[in-house]
């Protein structure tokens, strides 16, 4: 039997997605918070729906919706991601050490997202309050619609970047191919700055904030105007 | 739009020498001449107004001598149906054949959605949330409650997710199938603000597509999260628009949905561009038989349930999409009529912002005289939920007794036993579509005879 302290350690080549799932989805009522999922496989929707702060490390490769809509958990991929990691997370934290493919993070409403590799295209779709930050690039059309929260980029950025943005804070250290519509580059002021590098902070991402430059929105497509229409 | 007459003549009648033209008929007019002073087209809520061939278009064969009735009000006419029993441990059992469709709190007032919930609930049948997130009132007054997936999340959070009694992914619509959504600034209050965290006053764009998934390879898997995430409790429907009904239906129902919602062309929307409204996509009458084919070709008929919609009116209507092989219809705007839309006692309100009962349709505006369509808390707190849920439970009911009046007629014990083979056609567009002998005739255009 597991004590609430010890290390639950669960194979995926011998256990269910859905077994694994229910059994972190149960220990939000109790049981052990600390777990460590091996073998994972490339396998989908691994601790999606985690409603607890529990403690999930899984060691390999995880497939598409790893750590879906996440409340309060931390869960930690030491591999590479599939497509919307941790979207439309509430709160919590996903750490990805290797590559994130498209759509990470998208739709998320808090918590944070870091993942040390490169993130592909759309990374931070729809974000709604979620603080995403990418140790490498991202791809095109990353922020798309983006609503809230910060996009934090240590590599370059594709083309496209914040089309059609509302409110998200967007950082990049490198490049960016082209910015998307209504997305322009703003001015750092002291909140920018201090957020950028609380994020850098808490991620555990080493960057020197100072080589960043932000973009944002312009808000001229905020209400439909006839003049714009080429733009939407 | 306001309201506008039809025939010929000037308004106010005919005269000598007046001719309309038919292509160029005042609704057309009126229209250039908006478009030329405003530079935009036209967004606003209803469905298709143009005729497109529809239920009205069919008959039923009532028994005679071959076939023998039920006794009306004294026989057993059932009208249960059960939603997604193929996965799902907590299958919906509906009472009534009819579902409400999904309208966003955002699109409606929050006292309307709570009518719809009283109504349903009184009839042991469903509500379904929309664009925008779940609301506490809707929640609290509805007995069976369909949760949205949609492109924008707007709202969307696995709490929500895990009260539904259904999730409903939606992919389209049949207003505007391959459309997104817009909902303008000035219908955007505080707290529409907040639950879809954007800012007051901004037009809120809803993406066309969904943000984490493309093709069906991928919507087989989206299903797997959603079912992961409410430990396989609850059915997971797909909301599309009648397009290609045949293949879209297939690629769902193999991706793994429990229930496929179809939205013909004639559907209801809170806003869209008029082009869109009008122009893209099928009639119901045509999607059904389609999808049932689809259905049956997988073996799946009845064991995936067809919910249908789009201009669903009467228990007529609801009777004929059932006969085609529907399991259920539901109903937008006639809803929204049954609570007090278009009321003709409000007809000097409607005259104030250019338009009269029976035509409104600019829901879009947020400034509904019937507090209906609009997030202003006082045009919102001139409408009754108590009211109005009852009126919706009204009109419901009398609309299961028309069913229970044509399947008994049909001689059936079940509202689901009326069959295609209860049914004619009174034209060939009509046979053709929705596959049924043109009456008098044996005649289904479009089928060999070996067919
Ligand atoms: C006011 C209003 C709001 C709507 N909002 C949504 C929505 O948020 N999501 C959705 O999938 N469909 C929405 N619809 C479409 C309905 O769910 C449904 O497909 C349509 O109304 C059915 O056609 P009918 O209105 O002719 O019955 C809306 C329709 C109306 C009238």
């Amino acid at each position: 039997m597991s004590t609430e302290t010890a290390l639950e350690v669960v194979d995926l080549s011998q256990t269910s997605v859905r077994e694994l799932n229910q059994r972190l989805h149960d220990a939000a009522s109790g049981g052990p918070q600390a777990w460590q999922v091996v073998h994972p496989g490339g396998l989908h929707s691994i601790a999606a729906g985690l409603d607890a702060p529990l403690d999930v490390d899984i060691d390999g490769h995880v497939g598409y919706y790893c750590a879906g809509m996440n409340k309060e958990a931390t869960v930690r991929i030491h591999g590479n991601a599939g497509v919307g990691l941790a979207e439309n997370i509430m709160s919590g934290s996903v750490v990805v050490d290797g590559d994130a493919s498209q759509s990470a993070g998208a739709t998320g409403h808090g918590g944070l997202v870091v993942i040390r590799g490169n993130a592909s295209t759309r990374c931070g779709i729809s974000m709604k309050g979620v603080n995403i930050v990418v140790g490498g690039d991202v791809g095109n059309l990353s922020a798309f619609m983006a609503q809230k929260g910060a996009l934090v980029v240590c590599g370059d950025a594709g083309e496209a970047l914040g089309d059609s943005i509302y409110e998200t804070h967007i950082y990049v250290r490198g490049s960016v191919a082209s910015l998307g519509a209504d997305c322009i580059e703003k001015e750092i002021g002291e909140f920018h700055a201090g957020e950028l590098s609380g994020l850098l902070e808490e991620s555990g991402v080493d960057a020197d904030p100072g080589e960043f430059r932000r973009y944002g929105t312009a808000r001229r497509l905020y209400n439909f105007d006839i003049d714009n229409a080429g733009d939407y | 739009m306001g309201a506008n007459g039809s025939g010929n003549g000037a308004a106010g009648g005919w005269s000598p020498g007046l001719r309309e033209s038919a292509l160029f008929d005042r609704n057309a007019i009126a229209e250039i001449q908006r478009k030329a002073r405003e530079g935009i087209y036209d967004i606003r809520g209803f469905g298709a107004k143009r005729k497109v061939p529809h239920f009205d278009d069919l008959l039923l064969l009532g028994a005679s001598v071959s076939r023998y009735p039920l006794e009306g009000y004294r026989e057993r006419c059932d009208t249960s149906v059960t939603l997604g029993d193929r996965f799902a441990r907590e299958p919906i059992e509906l009472e009534i054949p009819i579902t409400i469709a999904g309208m966003s709190f955002g699109a409606l007032s929050a006292p309307a959605k709570e009518a719809l919930g009283r109504g349903a609930s009184a009839m042991g049948t469903s509500t379904t949330t929309g664009d925008g997130g779940m609301t506490p009132e809707e929640r609290g007054h509805s007995d069976k409650l369909v949760y949205q997936l949609l492109p924008s999340r707007y709202g969307m959070n696995p709490d929500d997710l895990r009260r539904a009694d259904a999730i409903e992914v939606v992919v389209g619509q049949g207003a505007k199938p391959g459309g997104g959504g817009m909902l303008l600034g000035q219908k955007i209050s505080d707290r529409v603000a907040e639950m879809r965290d954007l800012p007051k006053g901004v037009d809120q764009r809803s993406a066309c597509r969904h943000p984490d998934w493309t093709g069906p390879d991928d919507l087989e898997i989206k299903i797997g999260e959603l079912r992961e995430i409410t430990d396989w409790r609850v059915p997971i429907y797909v909301k599309m628009a009648a397009s290609r009904p045949y293949f879209d239906v297939a690629l769902a129902a193999k991706a793994g949905a429990d229930v496929i919602v179809l939205d013909g062309m004639e559907g209801g929307t809170a806003a869209t561009q008029d082009v869109f409204i009008e122009h893209v996509g099928i009639p119901l009458l045509a999607a059904i038989p389609e999808a049932v084919e689809s259905l049956k070709d997988l073996g799946l008929h009845r064991k995936v349930q067809l919910v249908v919609s789009g201009g669903i009116r009467s228990g007529a209507d609801a009777a004929k999409a059932l006969a085609l092989g529907a399991d259920a219809v539901s109903v937008g705007v006639a809803a929204m009529i049954a609570i007090g839309d278009n009321d003709p006692a409000l007809e000097a309100e409607y005259a104030k912002i250019g338009t009269a009962a029976g035509f409104y349709d600019d829901w879009q505006a947020g400034q509904d005289p019937a507090g209906i369509s609009t997030q202003d808390e006082a045009l919102a707190a001139r409408f009754d939920p108590e009211l109005g849920g009852r009126r919706l439970a009204n009109y419901l009911r009398a609309m299961v007794l028309e069913i229970q009046t044509l399947a008994r007629a049909c001689g059936k014990s079940d509202v689901r036993n009326l069959e295609p083979e209860d049914l004619v056609s009174l034209t060939i567009e009509a046979a053709a579509m929705a596959r049924v002998p043109l009456a008098g005739t044996k005649w289904i255009p479009g089928l060999d005879e070996d067919d």
